[in-house]
């Protein structure tokens, strides 16, 4: 279990002993009485994060407007003659893969960290390809579904949701492929590895957002 | 300390500053660069939104309509209202608060200065976009500064590019550069502070602009994600904002207003911190209340993000929201009015020295009374039913923007100018702007409250007979009010010509920003200083000069 550890203030604190982050992230990002010494990495990855919460108020305000619609419109989500987003094997595999490049691309940053280059490079390779995979698949499924986008509230809905989500997936990979070539770069990520975190946290979020619109759009069936 | 007017202007012959254009006009990440670039391209929109609200009053001053047709009289609200709010008010507080931040922080920079850079050269294109839907032929977006659907949504057939589709993406541009500012400013002042500048020793301008950034990071999303499904809906067909297509307009207001309440106080928050600034410097007090002020910040910030169905009481909304929401918006009276109380007890019993931005402070500070009030009038459901979609609420957020935001934004020019630019402004010029825009404002927003209350109808061309005299004094008053500006656009220009050499400390201020030369250097401080003293400590006599060799001491 060594290997699911996150570095703060370059002191490992293992994943099952979450409670003791939160002084650590208290203190690193409310410090109280000024005079910080300049870190450029840490100040990045509060903009970021913080950044990050706004991006999810996007989302927010979407999966408000979704729930809305089809709390009002339980009885007649479908319209006549579609079967709507039906949970296939597809869309499973799919998802799995999604979601396990989390547990890929978390060792490469790990690994980035420790100044390890090919397996970075291995394992961030990995997580592209499985974000590539999941947005053909994405890609797949669509021209698959019986409904266009004006096709009432449920095509209204599903495209905008699953394609807003899936430009956050283009953009995650193409950062990933932008930091996969910086590692090519002989001494690139000596100066800092704010980029390659940053994207890590981005894939997380990604992650994250997608289990709330699969359970939104594909569990809860009409 | 008795008498601060003699020695604002510098006797010992320093080099004259030099008036260099060409900094403003290229891409720089200096935040002091780019903070002026905000105040003056914001100011010159909001010269356009004046036009318009001028062509506006024209149209008024009789009851037919006769200036201009209808579907332009719409257009000109419409751009009046958007350009006003999204690139006047929201774009001068953020290049106040780019030039102020790090000083008054003792930081060299804003955390990301390239970021903030980009951020500020995307509202230009925003904002000529949105001007440039007048050359549409079917003109530009006509249904108000809100857009609601359906009304939005009514476009003539065959028109993929109209105004309303610029309207939205310029405004989509524009929010990505705010939001891009919110995670600037919040960085910065949790990450750059000065050794020993505590959060209890920040002045309350930066607590004001944590709290309206902190609003744009949680709330402007918000009007984001609206923006796109209205974008959808317009031009994909979509269905969810078209009642027809059992889609639910009521959606579209919800969202709109999670944002739209919010910006008020995004608005309005620096300029309550502009009046903690002003009124204690040349009240000689210290602010009253200090802490009870910086935490009403936080606190008119965190009220604010749960009020705005009070927009949507007419709306077919259940009663039990109506109640919530109509105790949660008088809510927002107890930190605002800890706020109105601590500036009148700063200035209490004290000997004020009546300079520019002390009148300007002091008339903005009076007239967010009556703004005030008649908000608390607002959040009360039946008298809210009442004056629904009437000239009393036209009234009312004009005596807050205008009246308050517009004379603290004037305030803050004038304190911090000598600050900015290193010369005096000219005081007679100054004083005779105050009372043309002082009395010209009143005159103008003034009426729109009985006219309400009679009730006239907003976003309407043509009106009963009975309203015209009052209409007739809004609009002479309007007329005066542009032509107050004049004054203050010749003294700014003369000023920064040919203006006296100002002192670094005109104003005998405390605040880091007052320790730096004027204009301040490239890095703002040739040496980082340790903060040992609360801010607003002008009833110390031993620290009551800010040139006293212990009251900020360099890093060593």
């Amino acid at each position: 279990m060594n290997r699911w550890v996150i570095y703060i203030d370059e002191s490992p604190i293992p994943l099952e002993r979450w409670w003791r982050y939160l002084p650590n992230w208290l203190k690193r990002f409310l410090p109280i009485r000024g005079g910080r010494p300049e870190d450029h990495y840490g100040k990045s990855m509060f903009g970021f994060t913080v950044f990050l919460l706004s991006e999810s108020i996007v989302f927010l305000s979407f999966i408000f407007t979704y729930l809305t619609l089809r709390l009002t419109h339980l009885q007649n989500w479908l319209p006549p003659g579609v079967s709507g987003s039906k949970l296939s094997t597809f869309v499973i595999i799919n998802t799995v893969v999604l979601l396990s490049s989390s547990f890929v691309i978390q060792p490469a940053e790990n690994a980035l960290k420790h100044h390890q280059l090919n397996k970075f490079r291995w394992l961030w390779l990995m997580t592209i390809c499985m974000g590539t995979y999941f947005l053909i698949g994405q890609g797949i499924e669509w021209s698959k579904l019986d409904f266009r986008l004006s096709t009432g509230l449920l095509g209204s809905t599903f495209y905008v949701l699953t394609g807003f989500h899936g430009l956050h997936v283009i953009t995650g990979v193409v950062l990933q492929i932008i930091m996969l070539f910086r590692s090519l770069i002989p001494g690139n990520y000596n100066k800092g590895h704010f980029g390659a975190s940053a994207t890590t946290l981005f894939w997380h979020f990604v992650d994250v957002v997608w289990v709330v619109l699969f359970s939104l759009l594909y569990l809860w069936q009409a | 300390m008795e008498n601060i007017i003699g020695d604002r202007e510098s006797s010992t012959s320093q080099n004259e500053p030099e008036n260099n254009w060409r900094p403003y006009f290229s891409f720089s990440t200096d935040h002091k660069v780019i903070g002026v670039q905000y105040m003056v391209m914001s100011f010159i929109f909001f010269l356009v939104g004046g036009l318009l609200a001028m062509l506006i009053r024209a149209e008024l001053i009789t009851p037919q309509s006769n200036v201009v047709d209808r579907p332009l009289y719409n257009g000109l609200f419409t751009l009046h209202g958007t350009i006003m709010i999204f690139l006047w008010i929201i774009p001068f507080n953020a290049g106040i608060s780019n030039y102020l931040v790090p000083l008054m922080i003792g930081a060299r920079d804003i955390a990301f200065p390239l970021l903030n850079a980009i951020s500020f050269w995307m509202i230009p294109p925003g904002g000529i976009l949105l001007l440039s839907s007048f050359l549409l032929p079917n003109g530009t977006a006509q249904s108000g500064w809100w857009s609601y659907p359906p009304i939005s949504l009514q476009i003539p057939p065959g028109q993929p590019i109209n105004g309303e589709l610029i309207w939205i993406v310029s405004l989509v541009i524009i929010g990505i550069s705010s939001i891009m500012g919110a995670v600037n400013f919040i960085t910065t002042i949790f990450w750059m502070r000065a050794p020993g500048m505590t959060f209890f020793r920040m002045p309350v301008f930066v607590w004001s602009v944590l709290s309206a950034q902190l609003l744009q990071l949680v709330n402007l999303p918000s009007l984001t994600g609206a923006l796109i499904l209205l974008l959808f809906d317009l031009n994909f067909g979509t269905q969810f904002f078209k009642p027809l297509e059992n889609g639910d307009p009521i959606i579209y207001q919800h969202l709109f207003w999670f944002y739209s309440h919010p910006a008020v106080y995004i608005m309005a928050l620096p300029a309550f911190g502009i009046f903690a600034e002003v009124l204690p410097a040349f009240s000689r007090n210290p602010l009253f209340g200090y802490r009870s002020l910086a935490v009403a910040s936080l606190g008119i910030a965190v009220v604010s993000i749960f009020v705005w169905v009070h927009h949507m009481f007419t709306s077919a909304t259940p009663s039990w929201m109506r109640i919530l929401f109509m105790v949660t918006s008088m809510l927002v009276a107890v930190p605002t009015g800890v706020k109105a109380f601590g500036w009148t007890a700063t200035i209490w019993k004290s000997k004020l020295h009546l300079e520019t931005p002390m009148l300007f402070a002091m008339g903005g500070a009076a007239m967010f009374l009556l703004g005030g009030v008649t908000g608390v009038m607002l959040a009360a459901v039946p008298f809210d039913i009442h004056v629904h979609n009437t000239y009393f609420i036209v009234g009312h957020f004009h005596y807050i923007v205008f009246n308050t935001i517009t004379m603290a934004i004037f305030a803050a020019i004038y304190f911090w100018f000598p600050k900015i630019t290193g010369r005096m402004y000219a005081e007679g010029w100054g004083k005779l702007h105050f009372w043309l825009t002082f009395i010209s404002a009143n005159l103008t927003f003034f009426p729109m409250l009985p006219l309400g209350l009679q009730g006239m109808v907003r976003r309407i061309s043509s009106y009963d007979p009975r309203y015209q005299g009052w209409n007739v004094i809004a609009s002479l008053g309007s007329f005066l009010l542009g032509v107050s500006i004049l004054p203050f656009i010749a003294n700014m220009l003369g000023s920064w010509l040919y203006g006296t050499r100002a002192v670094n400390n005109p104003w005998h201020a405390t605040g880091l920003e007052w320790t730096t030369t004027s204009p301040p250097p490239q890095d703002n401080f040739d040496e980082i200083p340790v903060v040992k003293r609360p801010p607003y400590d002008y009833g110390d006599p031993k620290y009551s000069v800010i040139e006293s060799p212990d009251y900020h001491q360099p890093e060593h």
